[in-house]
């Protein structure tokens, strides 16, 4: 019952039982493209970077919420895929202001790193320039929505490893945006430890230390995942 | 309660009917053209009359006509059954004198007119009939034996059996169907189970759901109950929108009035089974009917879904078994077991059984509220039922499914109405929206009406939904403003292809749909708006 046999790209793979697709195809070296996906935290399957093909449905799974089965063949890199992938990509760049040249992420960025590993070289969509603001109350911490990709992964982070429920999603569709408890400024929460973690989810350059510049803001995620794993594990790193 | 008990109301109130009876429309629509002061001034004049003792003057729910409300039913007189059209509170007199052989002059609906012959009401049946606010009233049309015969004659095996046997599909829009629905659930480990039926009706336009709601609300009830006793729950939740007040102040006295009988809550039926129901109102967010979505606001979360698997048979609410089925789908529940399966079966076509109810509205001669068999031609419902276009226009198209539907183009009206025969013209059944469109409408302009209301109401948790919605509105704006050439028009049918396969849920999903069927049979009327030195350009290549 422990384990499953299961074939991805081609390869055939063992996994644990009850483990996700981009799970097994991790533990095997082969790699698929995630955003809203962090070690640490539930999945919630929203960016769709991660969709493969699974044979035998003409539906694609998102392999970050998807679990694997016996006999399971998986195909994570179509052409049909890595098209999907490359327009998500540029749907992005147009949803909000991504001026690479002066983000804090600039070289640290995983949206950027995406656009280059996916071939994403320009985008054809209009650009919708919206006009979102800054969050700059909190002591040191900084909000910057133009950068925002709603991967909820700093939502995810506060309320389920730092336990707070500080951040938030509020309004809907393409007026969605992160809060900080009911819409309050930052620096008025009363219930945000001021502990980061949020920040060390960010993918992109939304969230940033205050004084960072240019290209400086890099973080080093896998601080979350010793936390999670002391806590679930017992194992502590010395 | 048990089975006598129910014979009993029925009977003392049969024996306090009247010679003749008043029935006033008391549903939101005709609610809004004053029909509470409507019925006020016709009790009122019966008592100026001098004819309390024979005649009664009742509050029932949708009798289908709304466009022609306020409505004023009659029976027990030489025509029984007539129909008073756009009745106005001074017009209270005439109605009651017309009962003695006085003239009154007010329109009169025909009964025997297409639009109501051609119907087979079997979830409207008591709409516009009985008064909904009076337990009394259902049961004395047959309310509650079906829950009885459920509880004390049919294992719950037998239940799902019959349900199945029926052929039954939800109405929510899917078609998935019933009985292997319920039969999921039922076998789906857990000590704790859920109802949970779904009265969010967003598509615009549509309100069928809220009109069972108001009409004949223990019937939802009754089939929310039979359905617990057939997967084993305890506990229902009816998940309603703000925007039905009166649905769900009816709902609610319902609710009370079945607990005061032992028909809801503890031992029903003096039997071990408990069930309870609780409302639970939706804040306004389409997407919240979205099964997993709809759970996440009952479980007071921001209402976004999540991925399926796991469907919400295995793991719904709180984690345990729910079984989420639509009002309309809960309402034909008690039908099928009070009349055999095999009679629902012999209904409808091949895969489509039972009848459907639709909104009928848009550019058309009669619009309301109709419940048709399936099968029926489209033909039937728009030119004989809906009566054509008016004002000596022609059809040019039928929208069914809303936002997640398509549009039939005339030739192909003679389709008949069931779920396969939807899906093969791009189109699907949907929750029963049918919006008429005339030779005036321009097919670009409803897709972007259709495109802006998926923007407005995507949930925004995944980025194809979110983003490409935004995007395919703004190309169809240039494609309307004739700023757009072939290259728009195939960037827009790519965005189509990707966000339909790639979206979270089934709103994103079915997002495109208005556009990819308006392309399929008006594509000329794109190609027409295109600027003219790109639309001389070879057609865009159809995407992977
Ligand atoms: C965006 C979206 C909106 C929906 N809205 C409704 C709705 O208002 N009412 C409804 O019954 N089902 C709605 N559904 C379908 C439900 O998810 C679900 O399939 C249905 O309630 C199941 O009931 P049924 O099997 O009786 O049809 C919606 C689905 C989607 C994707
Ligand atoms: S600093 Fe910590 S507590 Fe404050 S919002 Fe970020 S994650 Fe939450
Ligand atoms: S602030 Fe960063 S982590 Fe939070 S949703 Fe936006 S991009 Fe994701
Ligand atoms: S498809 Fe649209 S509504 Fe559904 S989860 Fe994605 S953003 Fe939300
Ligand atoms: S990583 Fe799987 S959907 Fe985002």
């Amino acid at each position: 019952m422990g384990a499953k046999t299961l074939i991805i790209d081609g390869q055939t793979v063992s996994a644990e039982n009850h483990v996700t697709i981009l799970q097994a195809a991790t533990d095997n070296g082969i790699t698929i493209p995630t955003l809203c996906h962090l070690d640490g935290v539930y999945d919630v399957g929203a960016c769709r970077l991660c969709l493969v093909e699974v044979k035998g449905s003409t539906k694609l799974f998102s392999a970050c919420t998807t679990r694997v089965y016996e006999g399971m063949e998986v195909t994570t890199q179509s052409e049909r895929l890595k098209k999907y992938r490359r327009m998500t990509i540029e749907l992005l760049f147009a949803e909000r202001n991504h001026v690479c040249a002066v983000c804090v992420a600039n070289g640290h960025c995983e949206l950027q790193a995406l656009a280059t590993s996916l071939g994403m070289d320009h985008v054809r969509y209009d650009y919708c320039f919206p006009k979102w603001g800054m969050d700059l109350t909190h002591p040191f911490l900084g909000m910057d929505d133009n950068r925002c990709i709603l991967c909820t992964r700093c939502v995810r982070a506060c309320w389920h490893i730092e336990g707070a429920g500080t951040k938030n999603v509020a309004g809907r569709g393409s007026k969605s945006h992160i809060i900080s408890d009911l819409n309050e400024p930052w620096g008025d929460s009363e219930t945000c430890t001021s502990c980061a973690k949020c920040l060390l989810s960010c993918p992109t350059g939304a969230l940033f230390h205050k004084g960072d510049t240019v290209g400086e803001s890099e973080r080093d995620r896998s601080k979350l995942g010793y936390i999670v794993n002391a806590r679930e594990k017992q194992q502590w790193i010395v | 309660m048990q089975l006598d008990d129910l014979q009993t109301i029925a009977e003392k109130h049969q024996a306090s009917r009247k010679k003749f009876c008043l029935r006033t429309c008391m549903s939101a629509g005709c609610m809004s053209s004053q029909a509470d002061v409507i019925k006020k001034n016709l009790e009122s004049e019966v008592k100026t009359q001098g004819l309390e003792a024979d005649v009664e003057v009742r509050r029932v729910g949708c009798m289908g006509f709304c466009g022609q409300g306020p409505l004023v039913g009659v029976d027990g007189h030489a025509q029984d059954g007539e129909l008073f059209e756009h009745v106005k509170p001074e017009d209270a007199p005439a109605v009651v004198r017309s009962l003695t052989g006085g003239e009154c002059a007010l329109e009169r609906g025909d009964p025997h007119h297409p639009f109501f012959a051609k119907q087979l009401r079997i979830v409207r049946a008591n709409g516009g009939i009985i008064d909904p606010e009076r337990i009394e009233d259902y049961i004395a049309a047959g309310g509650y034996v079906a829950l009885h015969n459920a509880l004390t004659e049919l294992t719950p095996a037998q239940v799902i059996e019959q349900i199945t046997r029926s052929g039954l599909r939800g109405r929510g829009g899917a078609g998935f169907p019933t009985g292997l629905k319920w039969s999921t659930v039922a076998k789906s480990p857990g000590a704790k189970k859920y109802i949970v039926c779904n009265g969010d009706e967003g598509d615009p336009g549509a309100f069928m759901d809220r009109s069972i709601l108001e009409s004949d609300p223990h019937l939802v009830l009754e089939g929310m109950a039979i359905a617990a006793h057939a997967v084993g729950a305890d506990q229902g939740f009816l998940y309603v929108r703000a925007e039905y007040p009166l649905a769900i102040s009816r709902l609610n006295l319902a609710i009370k009035q079945a607990k005061a009988l032992g028909l809801l809550g503890g031992a029903i039926f003096e039997s071990p089974f408990t069930f309870n129901i609780d409302i639970r109102i939706g804040a306004g967010a389409f997407v919240c009917g979205e099964e997993t979505a709809l759970m996440a606001s009952v479980e007071g979360k921001r209402g976004t879904p999540r991925p399926r698997p796991p469907f919400p048979a295995e793991s719904g609410l709180w984690g345990c078994p729910t079984l989420i089925n639509n009002v309309e789908t809960f309402a034909n529940i008690a039908p099928i077991l009070n009349r055999g399966a095999d009679w629902y079966a012999s209904l409808g076509t091949e895969k489509s059984k039972g009848t459907k109810v639709f909104a009928l509205t848009g550019k058309i001669q009669n619009n309301g509220l109709i419940e048709v068999p399936m099968g029926i031609p489209l033909r039937q419902i728009v030119e004989e039922m809906g009566g054509g276009a008016p004002d000596g226009g022609s059809i040019k198209a039928v929208q069914t499914g809303g936002p997640s539907g398509g549009c039939i183009p005339a030739q192909h009206l003679d389709t008949p109405v069931d779920y396969e025969s939807l899906v093969k013209l791009g189109s699907i059944m949907g929750s029963g929206g049918m919006v008429v469109m005339d030779d005036k409408t321009n097919m670009v302009e409803i897709a972007k009406f259709y495109m802006e209301f998926c923007m407005d109401e995507s949930c925004g948790k995944c980025i194809p939904c979110r983003t490409g919605t935004v995007q395919m509105f703004r190309l169809l704006e240039k494609i309307t403003a004739r700023q757009a050439t072939a290259a728009d028009l195939a960037k827009l049918e790519e965005l189509c292809d990707m966000v339909r396969a790639t979206s979270l849920c089934g709103l994103g999903q079915t997002a495109p749909n208005p556009v990819l069927s308006t392309l399929r049979f008006f594509r000329h009327e794109y190609e027409e708006l295109l600027q003219s030195d790109a639309h001389a350009a070879p057609p865009p290549a159809t995407p992977a």
